[in-house]
């Protein structure tokens, strides 16, 4: 019976540690991870797509220090230019559950380098790697997919979306279309 | 009509019929507190409360103290990387929110609580179960921070928490909402503590102790009440401003969506000037009370000294706008300030003057604990008076936010409030222990305090004159600032080491220090009266005050006012101003509530920094442990 | 006696405090100049209070009553003498308090009265460095740079104090004291320097994990040469000439750099971090953290956590040969 409370807090502390590590140094710096996933969830046969990813998302998941570096970045890096606030302009909308190219953590990593179809650049090489994940899981959390504990509160600015640790969660769901406007000639 | 004329009860006990150790005794076994975790707990005599909250205030002085170290060892040499500035961060919040709010109010609530109802001649506080649940509210505080400090998240943004970078864009995580809540928590014990010494003091005084005879520490908690009670909702207001923009995206402190950065700074100074107050009035009580007794003389000036606490706790509400004077207020507003605060310079003058002249006409006896009021008189006047340099709008605006502001408050409230405390434990360590605290180790406590404590702060002076600002992490070498830091470090360490001595001195005594009697300093006040350490009923019967020094006054035997209940708990109330005795009334029987009120609170406060519907849910919790509170019991004198 | 020594010794040892490259008593300013003289009048009539209040209480503590003197008796011809001492004490310090009152105002008067400076800059905090923008009537005139304000010598020089993130504080306490920077308004600062020279100042409001490491450097130098540096900072970068430099333009053009970081007349147009557009002509780097040599910027380049750990720069890749050619760009960035 005196096991239960410890274990209990024990729990709780390793919970908060992680939620509160503020990490300022990749440590080695390395070059990009290596993620092996896949964009469907199709694969023939009755087992799901092999996928084998570097563990790196468990970093990022869930701390709040890199979900609030990654809005930072969101707004430096003008992802607004395209996506506005989560809403989507020439860019698909971010806050919503439709994922085109996959909503786990190391997708959207990929997304982020390799860019994508319709308009997304590749930004290889001038976003360093710990930073594309800090944009990564700032992107999961605009649809309430991080945990409210750690997602972001309202901006310290303009407040043009609901804070992302008052998003309800949107399942995501995959598919969705590229927006019109990246669709129309080029 | 009162019950004070109702024909006594043949069937009832009362204090006149017995006499001598029986009397004692019963009373004893009436308001004592049973053995056991369950008595413990359910206890609401104010002594055992009392010293339970000076214990637990001074373990976390020393925690506090431990950070200052640190924070000192990392900056005793230039770029120095033994801490790096996260932890830094975290270490200065921790010493300056628990210096603020874990120690240095709950301490001189502490000495309130134990020596208020003994000082007036009363055997319990008013409202004796909210006396127990703000202890445990204070306690569930101190830890849900320290807690907190040891998994990581500690708060890192300073003990006054300003936004914006305190809001939710530049402080990720629950840090600063821990920080916020834990502010709620020692709030809600404090204003309970201010409201029971107002009852206390205004409607449970012995009779005949008219207002001009209440003791100076009395008078001064008693002051100090009423700042808690108007300065402490205006931090609370802050601080749940700052949860609600952090958790439910409120604008409060958001320029950009109609709030403003600096009314954090306005509420939370509004607060935080009187808080210094706080701190500081019950100190000039207890330096009033040692003086008195060490020069064997009664106060000079009593009723100056009254009206200058009066004084000074109406002009500390207007003082506020000094810790903003470089913020870009419009400077005709700025200068109103800096004439109040050069203008409460003139009550602390007063009181200056007073014990001066106490002494002088007096016959000084040098124990420890004038020992530590002269340590006071030298270091405080220092204090205060590079506090009417801050006060002048073009100086402050050189020496703000530096290392001159650091030395300035370290030294009025460590010489302002610490070394008074100091002085108040060994003066009072006999009354609430039994035996005298060591006076040669005492000595030794207190040069090296004294020595330790100018050695580490008088070069920050120096060095914020020279351009260092506060709350820097490390420093560059060129800069010309680290032999004074050096000299700083090794003066903190010192100071540090006198506190282990303090401690050794305190537990040693308990053991082995020699029995004090009664009234080891041969006192004046009511205190005094009652066996050390005092019976749980305080005293077998009620004195009554002839004198403001009652025990000088009346050397061979105090008189008393009999005709209380002996079986059930009973104490004298009084009328406000001439303490002419109105009312027997109840007192309040040991009770589990208060500690499963406090737990309510306490979760239900923990959960509102995850979710805001923890204050519905606990709401209810809390009504729920309140009803089993407040259940009428009957007492017995209704049951006639 | 043994103390002599050392109590000489105690009195010199305030006097450290006078000189120092980032010291309000080591003024060149007008403004710093008045608050020094401010600050040795408080500071010569409190010291003497002090003084006098300390010999009161030494005094007092000689003993002068009997042993068994009565605790509580009364003598009012005494009691009458004592309160009449403690009333004129009273009263005295009434008058210190309403003469150092009246002094404050009439300083703080004149050093907040005149808002005459011509040149007007605009300084934003940002976590952990200064934005500098040179503002002009005529908008080609205007410029940005990061945490180096040049000035002229002898002119009131008018500086607008904004912030884009938290409060932060803009002080330089050799030539004027401080004045908040915080999201949301505006405050304005006006300063002069009296004499030609280099005058550091530093954060002075809690601003986070890099706040220790938030230096200006303000330069004053006589008007011709203000204008000279002026119109050199005005105009773009100049294309890199020889091979190396123009290697090491071409990796800051496919590295991270351009994301944060701008220079006029190329393609960088990074907002967020300092502008490096004459980064080789400063003093410093990092906000006055470092001096301004090779070995140094490629220390910061390939590593400025360790030097600021918290700081908004991240670590990149950066291949050695190339980190040289990159050093190399920057230098040259005059």
């Amino acid at each position: 019976m005196k096991v239960l409370p410890i274990l209990f807090c024990v729990g709780f502390a390793l919970a908060a540690c992680e939620r509160e590590e503020r990490d300022f140094r990749p440590n080695p710096v390395t070059g990009e991870t290596q993620e092996k996933t896949a964009l469907v969830s199709l694969s023939p046969g009755s087992s799901p797509p092999q996928q084998e990813t570097s563990g790196k998302a468990l970093a990022f998941e869930g701390n709040a220090y890199h979900l609030s570096q990654g809005k930072r970045l969101y707004e430096w890096f003008n992802c607004n230019g395209c996506h506005a606030n989560g809403g989507g302009d020439s860019g698909p909308a971010l806050m919503d559950d439709r994922w085109i190219y996959g909503s786990s953590l190391e997708n959207i990593v990929q997304t982020i380098r390799e860019g994508r179809p319709n308009g997304m650049p590749s930004f290889r090489g001038k976003i360093p790697d710990d930073q594309i994940w800090e944009l990564a899981v700032y992107v999961r959390s605009m649809s309430g997919l991080e945990s409210k504990a750690a997602a972001p509160g309202r901006n310290d600015d303009m407040h043009p979306h609901p804070s992302e640790n008052r998003t309800p969660p949107s399942p995501p769901v995959p598919g969705g279309i590229a927006s019109p406007s990246a669709s129309a000639p080029q | 009509m009162s019950e004070a004329f109702a024909a006594p009860d043949p069937k009832e006990l009362r204090d006149h019929q017995i006499g001598g150790p029986e009397l004692t005794a019963r009373l004893a076994r009436t308001w004592g507190t049973k053995r056991g975790l369950i008595g413990a707990l359910s206890t609401v005599d104010h002594k055992i409360i009392g010293r339970r909250y000076i214990i637990t205030a001074f373990l976390f002085l020393f925690l506090a103290g431990l950070a200052a170290v640190a924070m000192r060892l990392q900056l005793a040499r230039p770029e120095s990387r033994l801490i790096g500035p996260d932890l830094y961060n975290q270490l200065f919040t921790m010493h300056g929110t628990t210096m603020m709010f874990l120690f240095a109010v709950p301490v001189m609530e502490a000495f309130a609580v134990y020596l208020v109802p003994l000082m007036v001649g009363t055997r319990n506080i008013a409202f004796p179960r909210l006396n127990a649940f703000s202890y445990y509210v204070y306690l569930f505080g101190g830890l849900l921070i320290w807690v907190a400090f040891m998994l990581n998240i500690g708060a890192d943004i300073g003990w006054f928490g300003y936004v914006p970078l305190s809001g939710p864009e530049f402080s990720p995580g629950k840090r600063a909402d821990i920080w916020a809540q834990m502010i709620t928590f020692t709030e809600v014990s404090a204003l309970a503590v201010a409201v029971e010494i107002v009852v206390t003091v205004l409607k449970q005084r012995a009779p005949g102790m008219t207002l001009d005879r209440i003791p100076l520490f009395v008078w001064s908690v008693f002051v100090t009440s009423f700042l808690i009670i108007f300065a402490m909702p205006a931090v609370m207001i802050a601080s749940t401003f700052l949860i609600l923009d952090r958790l439910i995206g409120t604008h409060f402190f958001n320029p950009a969506e109609g709030g403003d950065a600096l009314l954090w700074q306005h509420l939370f100074w509004f607060f935080g000037h009187p808080e210094v107050y706080i701190i500081f009035l019950p100190a000039t009580g207890m330096v009033s009370a040692i003086i008195t007794t060490f020069s064997r003389r009664k106060t000079f000036g009593y009723l100056a000294l009254v009206l200058s606490l009066i004084a000074t706790g109406f002009l500390s509400f207007g003082l506020w706008v000094h810790h903003m004077f470089t913020t870009g207020l419009p400077q005709l507003g700025a200068s109103f300030f800096t004439a109040s605060s050069m203008m409460i310079a003139i009550p602390n003058g007063i009181q200056i003057f007073c014990w001066i002249a106490t002494l002088w006409d007096g016959r000084p006896v040098f124990r420890t604990p004038l020992l530590f009021v002269l340590g006071f008189f030298f270091i405080f006047v220092a204090g205060g008076l590079s506090g009417l340099m801050l006060a002048s709008v073009p100086l402050d605006t050189q020496v703000h936010d530096t290392y001159f502001v650091v030395a300035h408050f370290h030294y009025v409230l460590i010489g302002g409030a610490v070394f008074p405390l100091l002085g108040a434990v060994y003066y009072w360590y006999p009354k609430i222990v039994g035996r005298l605290m060591s006076e040669r180790i005492g000595c030794w406590h207190f040069w090296l305090a004294f020595i330790g404590f100018n050695l580490a702060f008088f070069p920050m002076h120096i060095t914020g004159l020279m351009g260092m600002p506060r709350r820097v992490y490390t420093y560059q070498p060129e800069m010309g600032w680290d032999n004074l830091n050096l000299l700083s470090s090794v003066g903190a360490l010192i100071f540090f080491f006198s506190f282990v001595v303090f401690l050794w001195n305190t537990i040693t005594s308990a053991r082995s220090g020699s029995l004090s009697g009664d009234n080891p300093w041969d006192a004046g006040t009511l205190e005094w009266a009652t066996s050390s350490p005092p019976p749980p009923q305080n005293f077998d019967r009620i004195p009554v005050v002839t004198n403001r020094e009652p025990l000088w006054a009346e050397r061979e035997m105090l008189p008393v006012a009999a005709g209380l209940s002996v079986e059930n708990r009973e104490l004298i109330v009084s009328t406000v101003s001439e303490a002419r005795a109105d009312l027997r009334e109840a007192s309040p029987e040991p009770s589990i509530w208060p500690l499963l009120a406090a737990i309510a609170t306490g979760i239900t406060f923990i959960s509102s920094i995850f979710t805001p519907w923890a204050v519905v849910w606990g709401s209810c919790i809390v009504g729920v442990m309140l009803i089993g509170w407040f259940w009428p019991k009957g007492s017995k004198e209704d049951e006639e | 006696m043994r103390l002599r020594p050392v109590g000489i010794l105690l009195l010199v040892f305030p006097l450290t405090g006078c000189n120092g490259w980032q010291s309000a008593l080591d003024t060149h300013g007008p403004g710093a100049g008045s608050l020094e003289t401010l600050f040795w009048i408080f500071l010569g009539v409190l010291a003497t209070v002090w003084i006098l209040t300390m010999l009161a209480l030494v005094a007092s503590l000689r003993t002068r009553r009997r042993p068994h003197a009565d605790p509580l008796s009364e003598d009012p011809a005494a009691n009458r003498q004592m309160t009449g001492t403690v009333g004129a004490l009273v009263a005295a310090t009434a008058v210190i308090v309403l003469a150092l009152t009246g002094f404050s105002y009439a300083y703080q008067k004149r050093l907040m009265g005149e808002q005459d400076g011509t040149l007007t800059i605009k300084v934003t905090g940002q976590q952990w460095w200064w934005q500098v923008e040179y503002e002009d009537p005529q908008p080609s005139r205007t410029f940005t740079t990061a945490n180096e304000i040049h000035i002229p010598v002898g002119e009131p020089v008018r500086l607008k104090l904004e912030s884009s993130d938290v409060i932060h504080s803009f002080w330089v306490p050799s030539l004027i004291g401080k004045t908040d920077n915080i999201p949301g308004r505006q405050n304005v600062l006006e300063l002069q320097a009296d004499r030609e020279g280099i005058y550091r100042g530093q954060c002075a409001e809690f601003c986070g994990w890099q706040h220790a490491h938030m230096g200006v450097l303000i330069i004053a130098k006589p008007k011709a040469e203000f204008e000279s540096w002026r119109n050199q900072q005005i105009a773009s970068a100049s294309p890199a000439s020889d091979d190396e430099r123009k290697r090491g333009e071409q990796v800051f053009f496919t590295s991270p750099c351009i994301m944060c970081h701008s220079i006029r007349g190329t393609s960088a147009g990074g907002k967020v971090g300092p502008d490096l557009t004459h980064v080789g002509s400063r003093l410093t780097l990092a906000a006055g953290t470092l001096q301004n040599t090779r070995g140094n910027l490629a220390a910061w380049i390939v590593d400025p956590q360790r030097i600021k750990p918290g700081a908004n720069m991240p670590l990149i890749q950066v291949e050695p040969r190339d980190l040289n050619a990159l050093v190399s760009y920057l230098e040259g960035l005059k």
